[in-house]
């Protein structure tokens, strides 16, 4: 019982960081109908900014932790909002496959240009928060397991107040239902859009920062197996459903690590696609996602 | 307080408007009639800024407006009632009308305008919270109409507000365009598959014919016309 409650535990700590990173998939879907594939490289670049950040403020800190998580998704956000602006806005009423295909020069880019910048060697992530052991009731609970699923918790708080209470997260919600009526009303579309970018790269920064936390080596192509995670999450609660992008983290991390806790742990990955393929036969839009009718 | 001269929209090679010019005076409500494809709708997204002319010029209040963004059309006080009423459908009600006033800040002005709303469609006040793709298609359009009046709009555009609606609403949706008109002196374009209606609301016509301005005049005087008649009015 209690090697189930710890393995619940680990796969909710990952689940969480497969959720940050899918609902900025599916946010950029809601707005834009497609993948933007260098959504996982921005998680990577989130976490060297964690990394260089991490030099600046002292190590086991929780406040420079902080700082080093806000810095990061700052940084993300902006650069979310560049990528957008520079790559895809350009292609605004093209073909969705051109859009697609841009997406993935925009992803080998950043890899490669973070093997440049960076170096292809694995770097140690820094502690920037402070990490202990707490035991409780046989279940060894670590402090960065509790610090993801803290910042997991309150940043889908947080989304959830932007998207559901405010202006412009109503706007979003318009655009993504019908981008003309969005027009027609005052939207101007290009802002939720580039706004879009901004929070959900935010979110991939602090996923990337949790991520090299937990796994504390990072390199320039470490977003490319999380993010195709982070993606499948998202088409199994369906493409464009908030909630559903966090359902789908959740339940990816928990299957993931339960797998690689038995005997079967060389087939994670692959178990993990299963179960997307399974799903999808039975429910094609996703667990959260509606059926509808693509016009054309 | 609008004219459009001598507009010219392509969709790719095929042309939607060859020629279309017409004009109209603050306080009036104007009606474009035509058969499919003769390119009503492509008027009103063109005068919206969904679509951008090829050729021609757009003024409003003076200003030539063809090559601005839809959203500062909207901030001119020209609104766009679309074909399908195009409500957010996962939206409230009460969240739709307060994305019709997306660019208002002043919120004793927007409760008013609300208030408003209410009064011309008490029916949206009953089904507030009611997403708007669980209404009917006559409540739908009210919502679409009330939506747009929430953007204080001085020219109001309305695309086929009869189209698939109960008969019974559509008596009730044209009645409450007159009295838009009437009560607040929203100068109004109507544009309407159903020739009859829209000539008897109307003060002034203009009929299309594959892209180009075929008819003009007075509507009442139109509505004895027998070319008209007999294409458009059903003998």
């Amino acid at each position: 019982m209690s090697e189930f409650l710890q393995q619940l535990l680990n796969g909710l700590s990952l689940g969480a960081i497969y959720a940050l990173i899918a609902l900025g998939y599916t946010m950029v879907y809601g707005v834009l109908r497609f993948i933007n594939f260098a959504h996982s490289d921005v998680f990577m670049v989130g976490a060297f900014i964690g990394y260089y950040m991490g030099k600046l403020v002292p190590e086991n800190t929780v406040w420079g932790g902080l700082i080093v998580l806000v810095v990061a998704m700052l940084g993300c956000s902006v650069i979310g909002m560049v990528i957008e602006r520079l790559a895809y806005r350009p292609l605004r009423g093209a073909a969705t496959l051109n859009v697609l295909i841009t997406a993935i020069g925009v992803s080998l880019l950043l890899e490669y240009s973070g093997q440049v910048f960076f170096g292809a060697t694995p770097r140690t992530f820094p502690a920037v928060f402070p990490s202990v052991n707490f035991t409780l009731g046989g279940l060894v609970i670590s402090s960065n397991q509790v610090v993801v699923i803290v910042v997991t918790a309150l940043l889908m708080v947080g989304l959830q107040v932007i998207v559901y209470r405010t202006k412009i997260g109503t706007a979003m919600r318009a655009v993504s239902l019908n981008p003309k009526a969005a027009q027609l009303v005052g939207v101007n579309n290009d802002v939720v859009i580039s706004f879009t970018f901004g929070l959900g790269s935010a979110l991939a920064a602090a996923g990337g920062i949790l991520y090299a936390l937990n796994y504390p080596s990072i390199d320039p192509l470490m977003g490319v197996m999380p993010g195709l995670k982070a993606f499948v999450a998202a088409v199994l609660g369906g493409i464009g459903n908030i909630p559903g992008a966090a359902l789908g983290g959740l339940l990816l991390g928990t299957v993931e690590t339960f797998v690689n806790g038995s005997q079967w742990s060389t087939y994670k990955d692959a178990i993990a696609f299963a179960i997307l393929i399974i799903i999808l036969l039975f429910r094609p839009a996703g667990l959260l996602g509606k059926a509808t009718i693509e016009k054309v | 307080m609008l004219t459009v001269k001598n507009l010219e929209v392509c969709y790719g090679a095929i042309s939607a408007l060859r020629d279309v010019s017409f004009h109209i005076e603050a306080g009036r409500i104007v009606t474009l009639i035509g058969g499919n494809g003769a390119g009503k709708t492509t008027t009103l997204r063109t005068i919206s800024g969904l679509l951008r002319a090829k050729k021609g010029g757009i003024t409003f209040k003076g200003e030539d407006i063809s090559k601005l963004p839809p959203h500062q059309i909207v901030a001119r006080g020209l609104c766009h009632v679309p074909e399908g009423r195009m409500v957010f459908s996962n939206l409230s009600v009460d969240e739709n009308l307060a994305m019709g006033a997306y660019l208002k800040t002043d919120k004793a002005k927007i409760a008013q305008n609300r208030d408003y709303v209410f009064s011309v469609f008490p029916r949206l006040k009953e089904r507030l919270t009611q997403a708007a793709g669980t209404l009917s298609g006559g409540e739908q359009q009210m919502l679409a109409i009330g939506r747009a009046l929430m953007g204080e709009p001085q020219l109001l555009m309305l695309d086929e507000p009869s189209l698939g609606i109960a008969p019974k609403l559509i008596s009730t949706i044209f009645e409450k365009i007159v009295e838009i008109n009437k009560s607040h002196g929203i100068t109004i374009l109507l544009v309407e598959q159903n020739a009859n209606l829209a000539l008897e609301i109307s003060h002034d016509a203009y009929v299309l014919e594959t892209g180009t301005v075929a008819m003009q005049g007075p509507s009442a005087e139109l509505r004895n016309n027998p070319e008209l008649k007999a294409a458009y009015l059903g003998g």
